[in-house]
């Protein structure tokens, strides 16, 4: 009995849970814990009516500490946190047990042994719940200025929507001009507008906006200060050296991608006629008439996808696995360019699958409809390109899996070969700024679906095509994200961070730097109180990940929230074992359990 | 109903708040069945793992322990699979001094959307463990004394 008052609630999640778990029995072996002074089950413990009951126990029993054992920590760990903050707790005294994911939709199939689960991991909850202390958020002053580095169409429209709000931005692009990419382009899909009329609109708005600094041919170097307040420097003149600081609030990244490089030879590149798509698209653009390349018509045009994508590793060394997922919707786009042009084009497209996801299907159909012809190729027989010696035209070799695999022969005019996109050389930025980077070479986001434009690097945002490879409309809805994100932050004046950042005992701590050495944000620093040297962690500068904690040789380093006691406690409670009543019937098999 | 406690090795999987826990979440949401001993601690990532705790927990009765990893897509640190690697590989190297199977602990990445491969994964490992016996509980060498 440790004198601590912890209230459990056991959801039924309208039978999700309590369908399979036995809640009542989950409950009443909870109730032998003498620390345990409320536990009950809840139709839907995170309906309104449930949660005013909890703060109320909170209140009326004194709890400093509360266990919800329901659904997934990813769905209501915030309302929890709430519901202990609004009963007078610090929101760090509460756990979250996943009896439902983890659990109950999990063990359909058994229903006693889901509840003897059930049972333990909420008893692992109360361990955690026990060693708790009452932790508040870091709370940091923001400056509402932003600082948006990448001045393509997803930087320029991040801009745009951070001014709009009233913070102040200021625009660092590497090149002399703003606009990317997308300057470049004549007409996009998916709207149909042409690309350099459309940054052209954008660039006016942005250079016409008094809240917006514009600094070209200008590349950030440093980053310094802490979440809230940054310094970040940048390079304005690249022959002098001079290099301005800003204050920013956030840091808003969009760098965009370079186009895949196509190796001489690589799929026939070098002879005249192989292009890639980048170079295909400015002739398509460029050609109002006929389609002609060096003064001479095109009559055959052969596509060949995934060039530089979903590279095989056992036959490219440091192989580009992913998908570039916007160049077959780009391909079949230009595709349609060329049909529309005067005069008939043959075009053939060697595709290992046609990836015009969502409504982009409606262009590969009236691809179809306008006379392409699609042939499968195989993965890793990828087809060949010669100049074919008798027409002087070129040759392309493949087979074609859905005619059974035949050998096809096309003799064509001009050869597309659909490049992917691939990550930008960024190594100054990725080390100032601290960002993590995938193993595909993109900057990493913290998850791509639940939090897509935040990293690690509080205050810290990505979008666009320094991300992943994605089309010009996604890149634009991305920077906008991060508009809201920074928003967040920026327009209250203050943010919150997670007090459950790695802490250390300076009794234990001898300062060997092996903290230090571990952590990329530079947290651990090298402090000397009373004259002895021991490390102190940057509470802000700290992510939580605690990558610190294993490498400590004298064990001097917990992270809050996951101290080793609390493991330590949780793993006794899931080894827990059920009172006789709740024990479900089972056929012992020899050699198996403990 | 007969109920899979008891029948199967009881195992504790690390896993992280970002990437591996919410492919365990799938497999629970997909309807997908592995045994109840299965329980998962999540953490912010699991370089902050102490190989000791996963001594404590052998000790203690867990038959094994895996590491559900994020590979090479940590959001926190980009050398995260080889760390990872080193607490196991410390791990192994403690629980052997101890008078234990090294194979008792297995890591492998597993993605947000990973719920097959989970499920995979805890049947291959709850084999191992059957063909390894039950853990002996505290430190081999301390029995044999």
């Amino acid at each position: 009995m440790s004198g601590r008052k912890i209230g459990v609630y056991v959801c039924h999640c309208g039978g999700n849970i309590s369908d399979y778990v036995d809640v009542e029995k989950v409950v009443e072996e909870l109730r032998s814990d003498p620390d345990v002074v409320v536990a009950r089950t809840a139709m839907f413990t995170c309906s309104d009516a449930t949660q005013q009951e909890i703060i109320e126990d909170i209140k009326e029993q004194n709890l400093d500490g509360i266990v919800v054992a329901s659904c997934s920590p990813k769905l209501h760990t915030f309302t929890f946190r709430g519901v202990a903050k609004r009963g007078g707790l610090s929101p760090y005294q509460y756990t979250q047990v996943n009896v439902r994911e983890q659990c109950s939709w999990t063990h359909t199939d058994d229903h006693a042994g889901a509840t003897a689960k059930a049972t333990r991991l909420v008893k692992a909850g109360v361990g955690r719940t026990r060693l708790t202390v009452p932790l508040e958020p870091i709370v940091v002053e923001t400056v509402p200025k932003a600082v948006v580095i990448g001045g393509g169409v997803a930087g320029l429209r991040a801009a745009l929507g951070l001014a709009e709000i009233g913070i102040a931005v200021f625009l660092v692009e590497r090149e002399p001009r703003l606009g990317g990419w997308v300057a470049g382009f004549g007409e996009m899909y998916p709207h149909g507008k042409n690309g350099s009329e459309l940054v052209g609109g954008l660039v006016q708005q942005v250079r016409q906006n008094p809240g917006i600094t514009v600094f070209t041919n200008a590349e950030v170097t440093g980053k310094s200060g802490s979440f809230g307040n940054y310094r970040v420097d940048i390079r304005v003149d690249r022959e002098t050296g001079e290099t301005v600081s800003v204050e920013a609030g956030s840091i808003v990244v969009s760098t965009g991608f370079d186009v895949y490089s196509v190796a001489q030879e690589e799929f026939g590149y070098g002879l005249e006629g192989v292009v890639t798509l980048p170079e295909f698209k400015c002739l398509v653009d460029s050609n109002d008439g006929v389609l002609e390349y060096n003064g001479r018509p095109i009559k055959n045009i052969v596509y060949i996808y995934c060039v530089g994508s979903r590279q095989d590793p056992d036959v490219v060394e440091s192989a580009r696995r992913y998908c570039s997922r916007y160049c077959c919707t780009a391909a079949v786009h230009a595709s349609l360019q060329v049909a529309a042009k005067p005069g008939r084009v043959h075009q053939y497209h060697l595709h290992r699958d046609v990836r015009t996801y969502g409504k982009y299907e409606k262009l590969y159909d009236e691809s179809l409809n306008k006379g392409s012809v699609y042939l499968k190729v195989p993965d890793h027989e990828p087809p060949s390109v010669k100049r074919d010696p008798e027409t002087g035209r070129l040759l392309v070799t493949t087979r074609d899996l859905l005619a059974e695999g035949d050998e096809v022969e096309i003799l064509a005019d001009m050869v597309v070969l659909v490049t992917g996109m691939v990550p930008r050389a960024n190594e100054e930025l990725t080390r100032a700024l601290k960002l993590p980077v995938g193993k595909s070479g993109f900057f990493n986001e913290i998850h791509p679906k639940l939090r897509p434009v935040e990293t690690v690097v509080d205050g810290v945002y990505i979008c666009g095509t320094c991300q992943q490879p994605m089309n010009s409309a996604e890149a634009v809805s991305s920077g906008l994200a991060a508009v809201t994100q920074s928003a967040s932050i920026l327009k209250k004046g203050f943010a919150e961070l997670d007090p459950l950042v790695a802490v250390v005992d300076t009794g234990a701590c001898t300062w060997c730097g092996l903290c230090d050495e571990a952590c990329p944000y530079g947290a651990p620093q090298q402090v000397h109180p009373n004259g002895k040297s021991v490390a102190l962690i940057d509470k802000t500068a700290c992510k939580g990940c605690g990558g610190c904690v294993p490498v400590c040789p004298t064990k001097a380093i917990d992270l809050e929230g996951y101290t080793d006691a609390q493991i330590r406690a949780m793993i006794d409670g899931m080894l827990s074992t059920p009172s006789a009543a709740n024990v479900p019937e089972v056929a012992e098999v020899a050699g198996v359990t403990s | 109903m007969t109920s899979a406690e008891g029948l199967s090795p009881k195992i504790l999987v690390f896993s992280t708040h970002n990437i591996s826990d919410p492919g365990i979440d799938l497999a629970g949401s997909s309807h997908l069945h592995y045994s109840p001993t299965v329980m998962v601690i999540s953490l912010p990532c699991t370089s902050g793992i102490r190989p000791d705790w996963i001594v404590y927990a052998i000790e203690k009765g867990f038959d094994g322990v895996f590491i559900a990893s994020d590979g090479e897509e940590c959001a926190y640190l980009p050398d995260c699979a080889e760390h990872s690697a080193k607490i196991m590989s410390d791990a192994q190297v403690m629980l052997q001094e101890r008078g234990h199977e090294p194979r008792r602990v297995k890591m492998a990445a597993v993605c947000s959307v990973c719920a097959e491969p989970f499920v995979n994964y805890m049947a291959e490992f709850s084999k191992a463990l059957i063909e390894l016996g039950p853990s002996g509980g505290a430190s081999a060498k301390e029995r044999a004394a």
